[in-house]
């Protein structure tokens, strides 16, 4: 019985844990590197460019996409779409990993990473932004964390220590709501205090409302990307009910994306015209910026709004990948691609091998500890013994 | 009169007319928002004056046990590439190219009135002190770089090599110097040779700015650039060239760094406030809207069933007296029916009784 067999080893070797094998093989690898050599010896931060690719896309993109967990709970709990439900617990899991990871991201990006905690503990810049991003991102974690761990406890089977969380789920997700306003806001609020940094086209003094609403349909789309993807390749841990509602909360979600990325697109001209900035469409940046109001923001508003009406799943699903790509690129260009746009372009930064590399690593980290959980817990599934309870 | 005169006159007055009124108001204000700085230190920097010697660069690396650099300070060749600060130089002199021949400016931590770096570091590190330095504490720094991000001169810089105890590094002022005694004046500014720098209370650096435009007219454009740039910064510049042909931006502003997010930062109570009501409120409505649905599904089913619990009577009472009926219309049919039937045999008797009778009758 206990004799491993050959058998038993080359069921491990599939292609997927090949690759992640790999890819954390070289992760840890770069860890080494960067916790031994400093920033300097894996990175190419200069003075000039302080932010790298780790908060481009770690942070601002990593709690952009990790907005499905406040959406959904917050449509399903405190707007009463019941039917949301079934998503509930996969946007959970992703939100939590997804801010875990951020966190995790944090400690290869700061100078000092164990003093993480001293802006809360020790002494509080309460003028600053990134204080309230802090604060915010420091509690939410804890929030997603209480509403994930019913699904543990289902799984470990302690009842009593269940219930009294679960009973708490609408507060948590209030809290929840309340706290991803503000650090979804401030992380945008955080470069409204470079006006001369930040090309005219991307800075404004409605930055924060503008990463705030993006990040909605940030929210929205990767409820609907993700629970395709979990479709296709954990269809065999969803019950009845999860699929039942599936094409519900992708028709659903798909329509409200369309809405949010509309008055994304009214509010950002709004703003192009309150700051007077309608000349600058007319440069080079404003080409980019053309390009990145039409192809990622109008474009997939229409196509979800053709999608609801068609019930076209496939459409969907495709429009949920661009509109990640759109924030994602909206991210990219705030804080690397308009930012420092007067510095000469040879003084530019390009992100180094090795930051790519960790960046790969932790999303990589993500993929396998959800997999593992949602394999495990009754994630896409009701807990037979708790039908109907949540 | 001249013409000239007489508008500056009227201007005069009419600043003066102005002034008791605005002033209040400002002092109330600043009293509430500003310390004031009237009489902090700061540094006048005259870019008419300045050669480009490097002496500055020098000294600010001896006081400040700063490393060796590269290139030597008495190399002047370096000065025909564009530089900034780093984490071993707090000053650079750069050398601009104008129509009128080469500038020279400085560069440095301007010490701003209401720091950039200050107001976005989120363990307060920077602190703006009484001498007007911006002071940095590296035994809570956390190395998120924010500051680097928030300065808009573009001045701390980051030790990225280091891997245990990595600093922002930026000028001083020699505040910790002069505080210890160890300088009376910031060392760059004792070194200079053209007194291109002065050091004193920063209102009257500006009155010295001011005559100085005043007794060679035509040398300068007559601006300070730092009494206003981005609120006000205790190092301010004087210049013969336009101030963007020697690299300060004009672009910046006279918002402080803390005015420019106060927008973002006064959201938070807002959204702390109102967000759980209104929330709350949307899911009250919904609850109740389940509720009177549930009610009224409830009151549905239970006038459904009356409705059909009378109908199964009233199908009861009419199948009874349907029944009843049938009943008695069997009954009447069955009397009917016994009544013919006695009243055939009544007659068939009689017949009978009647042939008996004739047979007799004829059998006699
Ligand atoms: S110049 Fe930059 S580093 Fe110096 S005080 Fe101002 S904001 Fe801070
Ligand atoms: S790097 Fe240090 S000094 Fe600068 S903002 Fe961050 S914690 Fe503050």
């Amino acid at each position: 019985m206990s004799t491993v067999t050959n058998d038993d080893f080359k069921s491990y070797l599939t292609p997927f844990n090949i690759v992640t094998g790999l890819i954390i093989i070289a992760g840890l690898i770069v860890t080494v590197i960067r916790f031994t050599g400093g920033l300097g010896a894996v990175t190419n931060l200069d003075d000039n460019y302080p932010w790298g690719i780790w908060i481009s896309f770690d942070l601002l993109c990593g709690v952009a996409l990790a907005a499905g967990g406040y959406t959904t709970a917050a449509a399903c709990y405190v707007f009463g779409f019941k039917k949301y439900h079934s998503a509930v617990r996969p946007a959970v899991l992703t939100a939590f990993l997804g801010y875990a990871l951020v966190v995790m991201a944090l400690h290869y990006d700061v100078g000092r990473p164990w003093r993480l905690p001293y802006p809360i503990f020790v002494q509080q810049g309460t003028t600053s932004l990134l204080f309230e991003v802090g604060l915010c991102v420091f509690l939410y974690l804890t929030v997603l964390f209480m509403e994930f761990l019913p699904t543990l406890f289902e799984w470990t089977g302690w009842r009593k220590l269940r219930d009294a969380l679960v009973k708490m789920t609408l507060v948590l997700v209030i809290f929840g709501v309340v706290l991803s306003t503000l650090h979804q806001s401030s992380l945008g609020a955080l470069y409204t205090i470079a006006p001369s940094k930040l090309h005219p086209l991307w800075y404004s003094a409605y930055l924060p409302v503008f990463f705030f609403v993006s990040s909605i349909a940030a929210g929205l789309s990767m409820v609907i990307f993700e629970g395709s993807l979990s479709h296709k390749y954990l269809h065999r841990m969803m019950d009845e009910e999860y699929n039942r509602n599936h094409n519900d909360v992708v028709l659903g979600f798909a329509k409200g994306c369309s809405w949010v990325l509309f008055g994304y697109f009214a509010l950002k001209m709004v703003g192009l015209t309150y700051d007077n900035n309608w000349h600058y469409l007319a440069s080079g940046f404003g080409a980019w910026f053309l390009v990145e109001m039409l192809c990622f923001v109008a474009l997939p508003a229409f196509l979800y709004a053709v999608g609801a009406r068609d019930k076209n799943f496939a459409l969907i699903k495709w429009t949920a990948i661009l509109t990640v790509l759109g924030i994602v690129l909206n991210r990219f260009n705030v804080s690397l691609v308009a930012f420092n746009y007067h510095l000469p372009s040879e003084a530019k930064y390009f992100p180094a091998f090795m930051e790519i590399i960790i960046s790969v690593f932790i999303v990589t980290v993500g993929v396998v500890v959800f997999r593992f959980v949602s394999t495990r817990m009754p994630v896409f599934f009701e807990h037979p013994d708790y039908k109907g309870q949540h | 009169m001249k013409r000239r005169s007489f508008l500056g006159l009227m201007g005069a007055a009419g600043a003066g007319l102005a002034a008791p009124a605005v002033a209040p108001v400002a002092a109330r204000a600043a009293a509430k928002d500003f310390r004031g700085y009237h009489d902090t230190p700061g540094v006048l920097f005259d870019g008419t004056r300045c050669i480009g010697c490097r002496k500055c660069e020098l000294a600010c690396n001896q006081v400040n046990n700063l490393p060796e650099p590269e290139v030597p300070f008495d190399n002047l060749e370096i000065l025909n590439t564009r530089r900034r600060t780093d984490s071993a130089t707090f000053t650079v002199v750069n050398k601009f190219d104008t129509p009128g021949g080469p500038v020279y400016r400085k560069n440095q931590c301007n010490h701003c009135l209401e720091p950039a770096c200050a107001s976005s570091c989120f363990v307060s590190a920077f602190q703006k002190k009484s001498d007007s330095a911006v002071d940095y504490d590296e035994t809570v720094c956390v190395g998120c770089r924010y500051c680097m991000i928030a300065c808009p001169f573009e001045i701390p810089t980051y030790e990225y090599h280091k891997a245990f105890t990595p600093r922002v590094m930026k000028c001083t002022l020699c505040g910790p110097q002069m505080r210890s005694g160890e300088l009376r004046l910031p060392g760059c500014v004792q070194a200079c040779p053209m007194e291109a720098m002065i050091y004193g209370p920063r209102h009257e650096l500006i009155n010295l700015a001011r005559r100085r435009f005043a007794a060679f007219p035509g040398r300068y454009v007559e601006q300070i650039y730092g009494e206003h740039e981005m609120g006000g910064t205790s190092w301010m510049y004087i210049s013969g060239v336009p101030f963007t042909q020697v690299g300060l931006r004009e672009d910046l502003g006279t918002k402080s760094a803390p005015e420019l997010t106060a927008g973002a930062l006064a959201a938070v109570p807002v959204v702390v406030g109102v967000w759980p009501v209104l929330l709350g409120g949307i899911y009250a409505i919904n609850k109740r809207k389940e509720k009177i649905a549930a009610q009224e599904q409830q009151e549905a089913v239970a006038a459904a069933l009356a409705k059909a619990k009378a109908e199964a009577e009233e199908n009861l009472t009419t199948s009874l007296s349907k029944a009843e009926e049938a009943a008695n219309r069997r009954l009447d049919n069955e009397v009917k029916k016994a009544v013919k039937e006695a009243l055939a045999k009544k007659e068939e008797e009689l017949k009978a009784a009647d042939a008996t009778k004739t047979d007799e009758e004829e059998g006699k």
